[in-house]
């Protein structure tokens, strides 16, 4: 083992109390860096998993008409109030080529079209208004598990067959096997066998979509062979809006993501985001200086040895390297021993804290790359924290420090 | 002493100021000649104040002087910086001090092969071999795993000669090395010392106050006033 290392393990052997107080401190401190982050980063997931079961990452649509001029703005002055235009139902223009392209894109994981529009629902003297979703059953069952999601009957949704929420259920007074009338905004009529009834966990979701094969949609929303939005998802979530740019850069079209629509939501990710972050900087902080302090004492009481070292020939480099490789130890030491600790608590943590339906709210895994950070982030500031004592230590004066011996 | 054998040590008109340049400019050391030989065993005496320690820091080059040359082995120091002067102190200077400065953390064993540490880098058996052998030459052969608190004050000074000597350099410097022992142990050490420097051939320069001691010494310098009285011969 070299000099250097000799000198600083033994230190650190010999100063005992300040030794375990110190890697105690660290511990904990890594220890929960690693705890609230993981915290964190849970319970976004957990609850954008949630927000994200009902939606598409991202939704592609055709974009807003908006009103064209008649007249060229050079030809002199023209006062006008512009009237904003009607929205109607349009498909997209030419959407199995843009299908195509979407799913050819990076990072897209599954791509499922959608012709979705107003209506009503009729059974007997009920009437409801109504969300027509026509989809593709088994792309759509990829962006929102609806199949996971059934209290009744079966996912199969075949020609003159619907899906329904409890909800519109309850209001029609519609069980699995009866039919329903259904009555889009384009005055075209169909009739129904309700096949499945599903609990999205949003009341109005369950009380409005009435999800039907989308060749049936079509013809309901007068839009033969077209299709009103596309819907994505992606393989992380966070970079939906990201990818959403890129399509809409790309293909003109409008498309948003889960983030754009959610601003709430994720603005509350984001603020939760900066506390954690503040919270997790004073902490290190904390550590460093508890690390700089226990060294500085250590350089004081060591003052002779220093001097002494000096004299027999140890360059103030190899001194400051010595106070180097205490500060790195104990930063290091104190991230596994963190790491370890946090496990334990991410654990227990997965173990009390329950969702409503009680499955866990944490997995209990922690990903690699936190470990790996707080690892280094302890090492680091192991190491800057023992800079200050570590100049000092070898900018000390052999002969001062054996005079006063 | 051979007439011929090369001075390990010459210091020629060394002046050491404190607070150059300042109106508490002092002077300590006013122009020193010295030269010791190969193998001498020589104690510098003088009253307190008189200068001794600072000149034995120059000599044991953790200080500069303001003025003046030393030469170690016929070689200018001025020449050298700071790493340079580092260097050459770990391998051709033994240091003795008053307070032993034994390290705590470590076993006298250890502490024998700190200076051979520094130097090479890493333990090895040669100075493991050494350094026992220098512990029983000190009457410690029991005591080399033993921390500096388990030993009695003569035993540490007997650890802190055997240290000195680990890096068999050709100058000790001894700083009241029998400063706070009994009589009894003082004759002890200065016996040990004397010891290696027949056998060794290292020489001493060895700061007392005790004049039983120094007058056992081939050689006194005598330092009154920062200025070097004619050197005696008992």
């Amino acid at each position: 083992m070299r000099f250097e290392w000799v000198l600083a393990l033994r230190f650190l052997r010999e100063g005992r109390m300040q030794t375990a107080l110190i890697m105690a401190g660290t511990t904990v401190g890594v220890a929960v860096i690693i705890f609230i982050t993981a915290l964190v980063n849970g319970l976004q997931a957990s609850l954008a998993s949630r927000t994200l079961s009902t939606q598409a990452h991202i939704t592609v649509r055709a974009a807003d008409e908006a009103p064209s001029p008649v007249l060229d703005r050079g030809q002199g002055e023209v006062a006008a109030r512009v009237e904003p235009r009607v929205q109607r139902l349009r498909s997209i223009d030419q959407w199995e080529r843009v299908f195509r392209e979407l799913s050819d894109l990076p990072h897209v994981v599954h791509v499922s079209p959608l012709a979705a529009g107003s209506g009503f629902a009729y059974r007997g003297n009920a009437s409801k208004s109504v969300a027509l979703m026509g989809v593709e059953p088994e792309r759509y069952n990829r962006i929102v598990g609806v199949a996971d999601k059934l209290t009744a009957g079966s996912y199969r949704v075949g020609p003159g067959e619907a899906l329904i929420g409890v909800e519109l259920a309850r209001d029609l007074g519609a069980a699995v096997g009866d039919r329903i009338r259904v009555r889009s905004s384009e005055n075209r009529e169909d009739v129904f066998r309700v096949t499945g009834l599903f609990d999205l966990g949003v009341k109005d979701l369950n009380r409005r979509w009435v999800i039907v094969p989308l060749r049936s949609a079509q013809t309901m929303l007068d839009l033969p062979g077209g299709v009103t939005h596309i819907d994505l998802t992606v393989d992380d979530i966070f970079a939906a809006e990201t990818v959403a740019r890129r399509i809409a850069s790309q293909t003109g079209l409008t498309a948003e993501s889960w983030m754009a629509i959610n601003t709430q939501l994720l603005t509350a990710f984001n603020n939760q985001t900066m506390t954690t972050r503040t919270v997790r900087a004073f902490l290190v902080l904390i550590v460093a200086l508890g690390i700089a302090s226990v060294l500085v004492v250590s350089v004081v009481q060591k003052q002779r040895e220093i001097g002494i070292l000096r004299a027999m020939g140890a360059s103030p480099r190899r001194i400051m390297q010595v106070f180097l490789i205490q500060g790195g130890l104990v930063g290091g030491v104190g991230a596994a021993l963190g790491s370890g600790l946090a496990t334990l608590m991410v654990y227990g943590a997965a173990f009390v804290l329950r969702q409503d339906d009680g499955s866990p709210l944490l997995s209990g895994a922690i990903e690699l790359e936190v470990y790996l950070t707080a690892a280094a982030v302890a090492l680091v500031t192991g190491l800057l924290a023992a800079v200050a004592p570590a100049r000092r230590a070898a900018r000390m004066d052999p002969v001062e420090a054996i005079r006063y011996g | 002493m051979a007439e011929t054998a090369p001075p390990i040590l010459r210091l020629e008109g060394v002046r050491k100021s404190y607070n150059v340049g300042t109106p508490i400019e002092v002077e300590i050391l006013h122009g020193i000649d010295l030269a010791l030989a190969a193998s001498e065993f020589a104690a510098l005496i003088g009253p307190s104040g008189s200068g001794k320690s600072t000149l034995l820091h120059i000599i044991g080059l953790l200080e500069r002087p303001t003025v003046g040359r030393i030469l170690i082995q016929g070689r200018d120091i001025g020449a050298l910086d700071e790493a340079g002067i580092t260097e050459l102190r770990g391998r051709t200077l033994g240091f003795i001090f008053q307070f032993h400065h034994l390290l705590p953390e470590f076993t006298a064993l250890e502490n024998v092969m700190m200076p051979t540490l520094i130097e090479v880098g890493r333990y090895d058996q040669t100075m493991r071999d050494r350094a026992r052998w220098l512990l029983a030459r000190v009457g410690l052969a029991d005591a080399v795993d033993k921390r500096p608190s388990a030993l009695s004050g003569g035993m540490q000074q007997r650890v802190a000669i055997a240290r000195a000597l680990a890096m068999k350099p050709p100058l000790v410097l001894a700083d009241e090395p029998t400063g706070n022992l009994d009589s009894h142990t003082a004759d002890e050490i200065f016996a040990l010392m004397r010891e290696f420097n027949r056998q060794e051939g290292a020489a001493f320069l060895i700061v007392t106050h005790d004049p039983r001691l120094a007058a056992r010494c081939d050689r006194r310098v005598e330092l009154i006033d920062g200025q070097l009285r004619r050197a005696q011969t008992p």
